[in-house]
């Protein structure tokens, strides 16, 4: 636990040019951070959101279309559910927490059909919920969100966060981007929904999800898991932003003389397809889907078809050029380490949903990407928003708390050589996109990277304070530095592969890593390992 | 990237100032601007927003593009997004035509 009297200043009430009093502050745009606001509300607080972008259209989301993992709760069914990717995430995943989310994402679908999300119904008049389209499905949390009494700041980035001197979270503040001024809330509890990080890799709707949430979480001194698992990348046509990998299970795959490249494939052979990306370039052409399939795609996924048809490409019949684009931990299953049911972390008053958080409870060490992903975004909103409104109602009158603010880098360092943004995200984006580094990883090269990036750290920490104008670039490069440290620290101490953790150097899955990896720190990476909870319920058995 | 704000169908509601997720365009006088366009992530949503299919987002995340509006507007490009999500009147039934359930376990 940091304790941030050490350094930081206390907050004064011209701080901010708009000064807030709530019971529970949600960070973020997306599902995740919508949900644990309406759920807070819900549950008695007075709630305040502050998303960096647009609530609605931001992260990763609003843009695209999902699958949902809604399964009917008949036993074989959930059993079924469960088991099917327990050996992808290489057995990392808690049955519990799979139960649960499984209940939640069931409860919390009937509640957006309720609140008029037009379901499809098929043709024996079911209705389908196991996918959403993210503008419909954006647009309406977002009204509910306003419905729900909570008060919205859009174009509100949180720089930091604030804690009393015992170290209890105590707010936020940020910037107001779009009106040039500051931002303070007074809050019993915060909600971290700032979803993953994908580096500014383009990949769809994901270039807000920079891990600004991981670094003033990180700042208050909280701790991060399954770090490692954060390699996710998705395919795109080379020259686009619209991922959907799931139809490109209806691809074939060739190299510049057309040639079949053999063992490409969306799945269990996407590593296949990074290869031969580094040796030139790859086409694909969806050759596979029959007409209804095509039709079926069409109406299921408008956006996939939009680079398509503006460039005159027919995807079905003809080749198109392909690239993979790192998804990060958006697709990863890294985050905030949660340390009870109602999705709190490790900092007292701060608590964690979606993305942000990890998804190793029902995903392992294999993509959430999807379905998990939006069950769990449901899941943790809602159990977050309740942990939290639950936190403030206990901690009272808070009126005599003095808060100090938990920032550092870009913020309040000392130096004065400036912070070049963008300069230090492209050096990150030179570490973590190239495949040779993070899609297959090798104890060499993840050390070489973090040196380079450890000095990056050093530098930035010892940058000036940077300007208005560059301060939130310079804390989204900051954010992707520091996650970029704490996921090849998680790499390096993972000797063995598992899930979407891919060593060169230890192909093979070890039993002697079958347990978690927790990470921290900002100055100092450290790493340690952590039992699995079956193992911890198993030992106490004995 | 957002590439048009057609200035004949822009109302300058700013609709498009608020819903951009990252920010690209800037209030004016009159109708907005793009004023940053390569922080632009390609997500189309501004497009979708706008209510008077005012809007073109090209498909190259990465590159500027030279558009030809008179074409785009020829050819209903403009708006076509909206439409095929369902957002205007006449299309309304594809909100809820999402055939994924059929698509999924392939």
């Amino acid at each position: 636990m940091t304790n941030p009297s050490g350094r930081a200043e206390k907050l004064s009430s011209a701080a901010g040019s708009l000064v807030l009093d709530a019971d529970v502050l949600v960070l973020g745009g997306g599902p995740a951070c919508t949900w644990a606001a309406i759920s807070a509300a819900e549950h008695g607080a007075r709630v305040v959101l502050a998303d960096k972008g647009f609530c609605g259209t931001s992260g990763a989301t609003a843009a695209a279309g999902t699958g949902v993992w809604y399964v009917d709760p008949s036993p074989e069914r959930r059993e079924a559910a469960m088991a099917s990717r327990e050996a992808l995430g290489g057995h990392l995943q808690d049955r519990r927490w799979m139960t649960r989310v499984l209940d939640r994402t069931y409860a919390q679908s009937h509640q957006l059909s309720e609140w008029g999300y037009p379901y499809p119904v098929d043709e024996g008049g079911r209705p389908q919920r196991n996918s959403l389209q993210g503008p419909e499905y954006m647009r309406l949390m977002r009204k509910r969100t306003k419905q729900a009494g909570v008060t919205i700041l859009d174009h509100a980035p949180a720089l930091e966060l604030l804690a009393d001197e015992n170290g209890v979270v105590a707010g936020a503040a940020g910037l107001r981007r779009q009106k040039g001024d500051r931002w303070v809330v007074n809050a019993k509890a915060v909600v971290i929904a700032t979803g993953g990080c994908a580096f500014l890799s383009k990949t769809l709707g994901s270039n807000v999800l920079t891990g600004d949430g991981y670094l003033l979480a990180a700042e208050a001194g909280a701790e991060f898991t399954s770090m490692e698992f954060s390699n996710a990348y998705a395919i795109s046509p080379a020259f686009g932003s619209v991922t959907k990998t799931l139809f490109y299970s209806w691809a074939s795959f060739t190299d510049e003389t057309g040639s079949v490249i053999p063992g490409a494939s969306s799945k269990g052979g996407r590593s296949v397809i990074a290869r031969a990306l580094r040796k030139g370039p790859v086409y694909a052409q969806l050759d596979q889907a029959d007409v209804e399939t095509q039709r079926q795609m069409r109406v299921s996924q408008p956006n996939f078809f939009l680079p398509f048809d503006r460039t005159g490409i027919d995807p079905f019949t003809q080749r198109f050029p392909i690239t993979l684009r790192l998804e990060g931990t958006v697709r990863g299953t890294g985050g905030l380490r949660l340390v009870d049911d109602s999705c709190a972390t490790t900092v007292p008053g701060l608590y964690a949903a979606g993305d942000a958080a990890t998804r190793e409870l029902i995903c392992g060490g294999f993509t959430g990407g999807g379905s998990h992903n939006a069950a769990w975004a449901m899941s943790s909103g809602y159990w977050a928003g309740q942990g939290a409104a639950e936190f403030a109602r206990q901690l009272g009158v808070t009126n005599q708390r003095q808060a100090f603010r938990c920032g550092k880098i870009a913020l309040r360092a000392g130096g004065v050589r400036p912070l070049h943004a963008e300069q230090l995200a492209r050096n990150v984006q030179g570490e973590v996109f190239p495949y040779e580094l993070n899609y297959f990883r090798e104890a060499g090269r993840l050390g070489e990277s973090l040196g380079r990036l450890d000095t990056f750290w050093s530098e930035a920490s010892n940058a000036a304070a940077s300007d208005e104008p560059d301060l939130l670039r310079a804390r989204e490069a900051a954010a992707m530095l520091a996650t970029a440290r704490w996921m090849y620290r998680s790499a390096l101490a993972r000797q063995e592969s598992r899930g979407m953790h891919r060593r060169d150097d230890y192909p093979e899955q070890s039993e002697r890593y079958r347990h978690y990896v927790t990470t921290g720190g900002l100055d100092e990476v450290w790493t340690s390992a952590r039992q699995l909870a079956s193992a911890q319920y198993s030992e106490a058995a004995e | 990237m957002i590439e048009v704000i057609d200035a004949a169908r822009c109302t300058s509601c700013d609709i498009c100032v608020s819903v951009c997720p990252t920010n690209v365009f800037d209030k004016t006088e009159g109708n907005p601007k793009i004023a940053r366009q390569s922080d632009c992530q390609t997500c189309f949503l501004c497009e979708l927003y706008c209510p008077e299919d005012a809007l073109f987002v090209s498909p190259f995340a990465d590159a500027a593009q030279n558009v030809d509006v008179a074409a785009l507007k020829q050819s209903a490009t403009l708006g076509s997004y909206r439409r095929a999500v369902g957002w205007t009147e006449e299309s309304k039934d594809l909100r809820a035509a999402d055939r994924s359930y059929r698509l999924f376990g392939h």
